[in-house]
């Protein structure tokens, strides 16, 4: 991924654009979302439908400040509304933005029957390549996080590709450069997380969240999206986050055990009835009488 | 004694196959989308596409031809006392000492066995195969009902995959004329006397029937 970036410029004044946000080293590049400074005004999902050249949806009213249900085929990132109670009895908006968090043990992955459909780059983004999906939507079955969605013209599967297309080129996400309050955060997966690190820190000390931290969920190996919470014992009050995200234990059974145990239940039986035909042979025919 | 016995009526041929047919066609999309190893068989169903979107078609006709076919069969796939004798014995099958074995009436206990597999697989696969079909319709909350279905989906394949080399192996291979009788419809005299002697005795009014 990192052949395409830009490392030199000929005749150009200044730093190189780009340099330096990606990294190979440090555990491939990350997209931190530090969801106590969103302000949920929606700049990022704006920018991921320029970017990647999707009609802007209808919206829907159900007396909340929702105005979109939810992620769709060509809506890979959205801003999830919750009106919350903290422990201490005051009212707050907790404002997540959700798309996929590109998992280091995808299950979308592991789930997909199709050659080449998903590939994992060594930077950790997971990415769907449409033209070898077959639509048959396992992805959904094993992403712990419900983001693969189902284009139904097409048959394709998509999802947000955390912009492999700018970050191959040295670029940071489309949804990252929107944002203005710096709630979003790109770089390696290392510095964000110490980034992260001090962030919660901050909050425990001098604020009222005395149970921030940071959700980087070992159960997939970790995500190369992270967020900052204000509360990281109740993820769940963030439109639905996983506490404990893993691939299906199903999954993983099907994916694991069960295909051994069916390539052995078949070739074992081709291989009996062989050693039958040779042990036994064909019955003999009955002589005409 | 070198008569012929019509034994599968052209109605009952045209079913057998539309079944065999219809399951080769599952069982190679099936086994692409099983196996990374497998998936190269797409390439002769149009690509991974097409033949996903095939699939689930094929399938409902198999469904449909498994209907078709019980109502034909149910009453002959039976198991009955003379079944019960003919599993007691059936090393003595395996192992092509036909002399001892019990017999059988049209169809063996171990073809009523592959006909009740195929059936009860056949339903766990319309089952599993509708979520599969349309996932999409299935809601977060009911996301395990999406797991258990591939599972299903899955093991019941495998168990009627396991029947069908049992089957086609003894249809092709170990029972010399199986083949020619559910192609050709007939069977000689002698053959269906020795296979299936109870059945013989029904038709040509042999001693077992008189009594």
């Amino acid at each position: 991924m990192s052949t395409l970036q830009i490392k030199a410029i000929s005749g150009h004044a200044g730093t190189v654009p780009g340099r330096g946000a990606q990294r190979e080293e440090g555990g491939g590049v990350c997209k931190l979302v530090d969801v106590t400074t969103c302000i949920g005004c929606k700049a990022c999902e704006v920018a991921c439908l320029e970017w990647n050249g999707y009609p802007f949806r209808e919206t829907t009213f159900d007396n909340t400040y929702q105005t979109m249900p939810d992620t769709a085929w060509n809506y890979y990132n959205l801003i999830r509304f919750n009106e919350h109670e903290f422990a201490d009895g005051t009212f707050g908006w907790l404002m997540r933005k959700d798309q996929c968090m590109h998992c280091a043990d995808p299950g979308c992955l592991r789930a997909c029957p199709a050659d080449g459909a998903i590939v994992q780059y060594t930077n950790g983004i997971v990415d769907f390549q449409q033209e070898n999906c077959i639509g048959c939507q396992y992805c959904v079955t094993g992403c712990p996080f419900d983001i693969p969605k189902f284009n139904p013209a097409t048959k394709k599967m998509h999802k947000c590709t955390l912009c492999s297309d700018r970050v191959s080129v040295g670029l940071e996400p489309a949804c990252i450069k929107a944002c203005p309050t710096g709630c979003l955060h790109f770089g390696s997966k290392e510095d964000m997380t110490a980034l992260a690190e001090t962030r919660s820190a901050q909050l425990r000390e001098h604020t009222s969240h005395k149970n921030a931290g940071v959700y980087d969920p070992a159960g997939v190996g970790g995500t190369q999206v992270m967020y900052v919470l204000h509360d990281i014992h109740n993820p769940a009050a963030y439109g639905g986050l996983p506490a404990n995200p893993r691939v299906p234990l199903l999954v993983r059974l099907w994916k694991g055990p069960l295909k051994w145990l069916g390539n052995l239940a078949m070739v074992g039986g081709i291989i009996g009835v062989a050693l039958h035909y040779l042990r036994f042979g064909p019955k003999k025919e009955e002589p005409p009488a | 004694m070198n008569d012929q016995i019509l034994r599968y009526t052209l109605h009952e041929r045209v079913m057998h196959w539309a079944a065999g047919l219809t399951y080769l066609y599952l069982l190679a999309g099936g086994l692409a989308f099983y196996a990374p190893q497998l998936f190269w068989l797409t390439v002769f169903l149009g690509g991974g596409a097409t033949a996903r979107f095939w699939h689930p078609w094929a399938g409902l006709i198999f469904v449909g031809v498994t209907a078709w076919m019980h109502s034909a069969w149910q009453a002959d796939m039976r198991f009955t006392p003379a079944d019960r004798q003919w599993m007691k014995e059936v090393s003595k099958y395996i192992e092509n000492k036909d002399d001892e074995v019990p017999p059988a009436g049209r169809f063996n206990a171990g073809q009523k066995e592959f006909y009740w597999v195929m059936f009860v697989g056949a339903i766990g696969l319309l089952l599993s195969g509708v979520v599969l079909w349309f996932p999409e319709y299935v809601p977060r909350s009911l996301g395990w009902l999406r797991q258990a279905a591939v599972i299903v989906h899955e093991v019941s394949a495998l168990i009627t995959i396991g029947a069908f080399i049992i089957h086609v192996y003894m249809g092709v291979f170990m029972v010399p004329g199986g083949i020619q009788a559910i192609v050709h419809g007939s069977v000689p005299a002698q053959w269906a006397r020795k296979n299936h002697r109870l059945w013989f005795d029904r038709v040509t009014g042999g001693p077992s029937a008189r009594e």
